[in-house]
């Protein structure tokens, strides 16, 4: 009996029986079981291919597109579908990083706004939070298109202005800088200048940590570059930069810098409902930073400004980021949208690549492998940010 | 413990729900579509004349035709079948899952849909050849004064390939804007978005008639394509695609003979093709699958292809052209009901 210790009971129990095997034995039953599944799905899919004739292979890449993309980077119908479907990663991504900067500065605004102490200010911060954010974002794109840029005059009545920019149903045209052989000067003007202004913050930010006070560092650098840059542009001989200016030739403007309807309808779409939810963001982030902080802000004697900038801030900052990640990721993904009114982007090009081509399968994958790499390098950028941000508070 | 025999009880429920999908692909959609009672077809929803739905909410249209006759001579009653609206490139990923048994969307045949797609074509209903509209303001008659333009075209289709060919074989360049809806196509041309819209000569008269005023676009008097539009059945199913290819002679074959709608049950004759046609002699029924007078149904339904032709094409103003029987000159020939 005195041998009948713990250690020498739990011998005893059979592996059948022991719960630390049967742990590990049921994962690797789970596991087995799930790839199972995929290898069945797999095969079923093969299976179904073969029965249709089609194969899966990525060879189709290599050979002519055939069809033309209305906008992005220099593309012939002659190209091969990779550089079609290379256009249209690179029209995604141009919509979602415009996207992303124009829904920030909205976002930031309006849920600054919605805290304001003016009824008038906050009250139109709410109005537009609520409209835009309760709106399927398809209706919305839809409705920028059709009905705002569509009902823009036609290209002979456009609206001209400065008889340099013209605005017509076909898009904007702005004039655009051409550069000339001044420009080489130039950029010697602006070296000079960035290195002064490197001197200058750091011999002010030495000032103010001698002093221990809070200050904006760049208090002298900046004026110092922007007096070099100016100066700059009147010495060079010439100019620097000419202007492009779009010219009515034949059926359509040519020449100068444009945006196309499509682009602008989804840009202004994807922002404006994007940048109402980052309203809510900001504002709720500004919310959470507790009230007791802004009251001894101004008990030690700081200004509004300051109070915001050294106070409330850097604590709503860490708040705001993760979401805000989302609503990036949020907006990138949405911009598929934008094949209801022929924007070529990813998805809009990956359709019609799979319908030219039968390769239904390889070309999805692509599409979502595609859209998995933009969304995992934002939110890895952001995380990145926001490790830092938060490192530096502790 | 009980929670993991859940598990494994959910996962051996999920392979052998998985497992008959491997077995069942053999069998045809033939017999699927008999076992059903019901033909699913994929139609056009936005092409007056092919397939749309009229101010009643029924679905109308030369091609929507088409799938009544073929439903008709399956199971006996033209209005057991379903329209499934596509949008163009949509059409072939719905063939080749098998969510449509037939596409009869003003498809046209090709090498690359023919080998690339998973699908079989049917003999053409319609021969067709692209063309362009635009106003007639610009006067413009020529495809070289097109240069500079912008031209609207839809995604996922012949035209939009043709459109880069022929502008390159010209070496004049256009902005082509390419939209998915036929809708927002011809919607963003009335607004001006686009000088042209290059299309099927057929869909552009057809549209045509829906623009704010008809009266001021022209179709230039040029084709820079063949366009034969068929039906389209799934690759590898020969049983299913005969049914569908010969309810489709079956359509020339009364007009060849003058076989109507209206006399059909009533046709007298001596003529021994003809018999078998109708099923009073023969067993042409049988060896397609079908009963004997899968014909006289498919015609008792929709009519010849005359008939067909008049109802839906003919008040948008589209002449016969090619499409009319060999024996008077077209491209319509029948493959003899031997």
């Amino acid at each position: 009996m005195e041998h009948n210790t713990p250690t020498t009971v739990s011998e005893k129990i059979p592996f059948w029986r022991d719960v630390r095997v049967l742990r590990v034995l049921f994962q690797v039953v789970f596991l087995f079981g799930v790839i199972l599944l995929l290898a069945i799905l797999y095969r079923n899919m093969l299976a179904g291919l073969r029965g249709l004739g089609l194969t899966l292979n990525l060879n189709f890449l290599q050979n002519e597109a055939g069809f033309d993309i209305s906008e992005g980077i220099p593309y012939e119908p002659s190209d091969t579908y990779l550089k079609a479907f290379w256009v249209g990663i690179l029209n995604t991504l141009k919509v979602s990083v415009i996207g992303i900067v124009c829904a920030t500065l909205l976002g930031l605004l309006f849920g600054i706004a919605r805290l304001s102490s003016n009824w008038l200010i906050r009250t139109i911060a709410a109005i537009y939070v609520e409209c835009f954010r309760n709106v399927p974002l398809l209706l919305q794109i839809l409705f920028w298109y059709t009905a705002v840029v569509a009902q823009l005059p036609r290209v002979r009545e456009s609206i001209s202005l400065f008889d340099g920019a013209f605005i017509n149903n076909r898009g904007i045209y702005l004039p655009a800088p051409e550069p000339t052989s001044g420009l080489k000067i130039w950029l010697w003007f602006l070296g000079a200048g960035l290195i002064l202004a490197v001197i200058l913050y750091i011999v002010r930010w030495r000032k103010l940590e001698q002093l221990d006070r809070p200050g904006f560092r760049a208090k002298w650098a900046l004026p110092a570059f922007l007096i070099v840059a100016f100066c700059g542009w009147f010495l060079t001989p010439g100019s620097p930069f000419t202007l492009d200016f779009p010219v009515l030739q034949g059926f359509n403007f040519t020449g100068g810098f444009s945006f196309s309807p499509e682009f602008s309808a989804l840009l202004i779409g994807l922002s404006m409902y994007t940048g109402a939810f980052i309203a809510e963001v900001v504002r709720s982030g500004i919310q959470a930073v507790v009230k007791g902080q802004r009251e001894a802000a101004r008990a030690v004697g700081l200004k509004e400004g300051q109070m915001l900038r050294l106070v409330v801030l850097p604590q709503a900052v860490p708040i705001i980021v993760p979401p805000l990640t989302s609503q990036y990721l949020n907006l990138a993904k949405n911009s598929s949208l934008a094949v209801a009114i022929g924007f070529p982007e990813l998805v809009h090009v990956g359709s019609t690549m799979m319908n030219q081509t039968g390769q239904a399968i390889p070309v999805f994958a692509m599409v979502m492998v595609s859209y998995l790499i933009m969304s995992l390098t934002t939110s890895a950028a952001m995380n990145w940010y926001n490790r830092r941000i938060n490192w530096l508070n502790r | 413990m009980r929670k993991y025999l859940f598990q494994t009880a959910a996962l051996v429920l999920a392979i052998s729900l998985v497992t008959p999908l491997i077995a069942n692909s053999q069998e045809s959609i033939l017999d699927k579509v008999k076992e059903r009672g019901r033909l699913v077809c994929g139609v056009n929803k936005e092409l007056p004349g092919f397939g749309f739905l009229n101010q009643d909410g029924q679905w109308q249209g030369f091609d929507v035709d088409y799938g009544r006759a073929i439903a008709a001579a399956v199971l006996g009653d033209p209005n057991k079948v379903e329209f499934r609206p596509l949008k163009a490139p949509d059409r072939f990923p719905a063939l080749q899952t098998g969510e449509i048994d037939v596409l009869i969307r003003n498809t046209t045949w090709t090498l690359t849909r023919d080998t690339d797609l998973g699908a079989d074509f049917a003999p053409p209903t319609f021969y067709d050849g692209q063309g362009f509209m635009l106003r007639k303001d610009l006067g413009i008659t020529s495809l070289k004064e097109l240069a500079g333009a912008t031209v609207g075209v839809t995604a996922g289709s012949t035209t939009e390939l043709n459109l880069a060919d022929t502008t390159r074989a010209l070496g004049i360049e256009v902005e082509s804007i390419v939209f998915e809806e036929t809708e927002t196509l011809y919607q963003s041309y009335d607004q001006g978005r686009c000088d042209v819209v290059t299309s099927d000569k057929s869909q552009l008269v057809s549209r045509r008639q829906s623009l704010k005023n008809p009266d001021d676009h022209i179709i230039l008097d040029i084709t820079i394509s063949k366009e034969p539009l068929g039906p389209v059945t799934v690759h590898g199913d020969n049983k299913w695609n005969d049914v569908v290819s010969w309810v489709v002679y079956a359509t020339f074959f009364a007009e060849e003979h003058g076989i109507t709608q209206a006399n059909v049950n009533t046709f007298e004759t001596e003529n021994p093709e003809i018999k078998r046609f109708l099923g009073e002699s023969g067993d042409i029924g049988a060896k397609l699958g079908l009963s004997k007078d899968w014909a006289r149904q498919a015609i008792a339904a929709v009519g010849n292809y005359g008939e067909i032709f008049e109802r839906n094409l003919t008040p948008l103003g589209l002449p016969r052209g090619v499409n009319k029987p060999w024996t008077q000159g077209g491209l319509l020939y029948a493959i003899p009901f031997r």
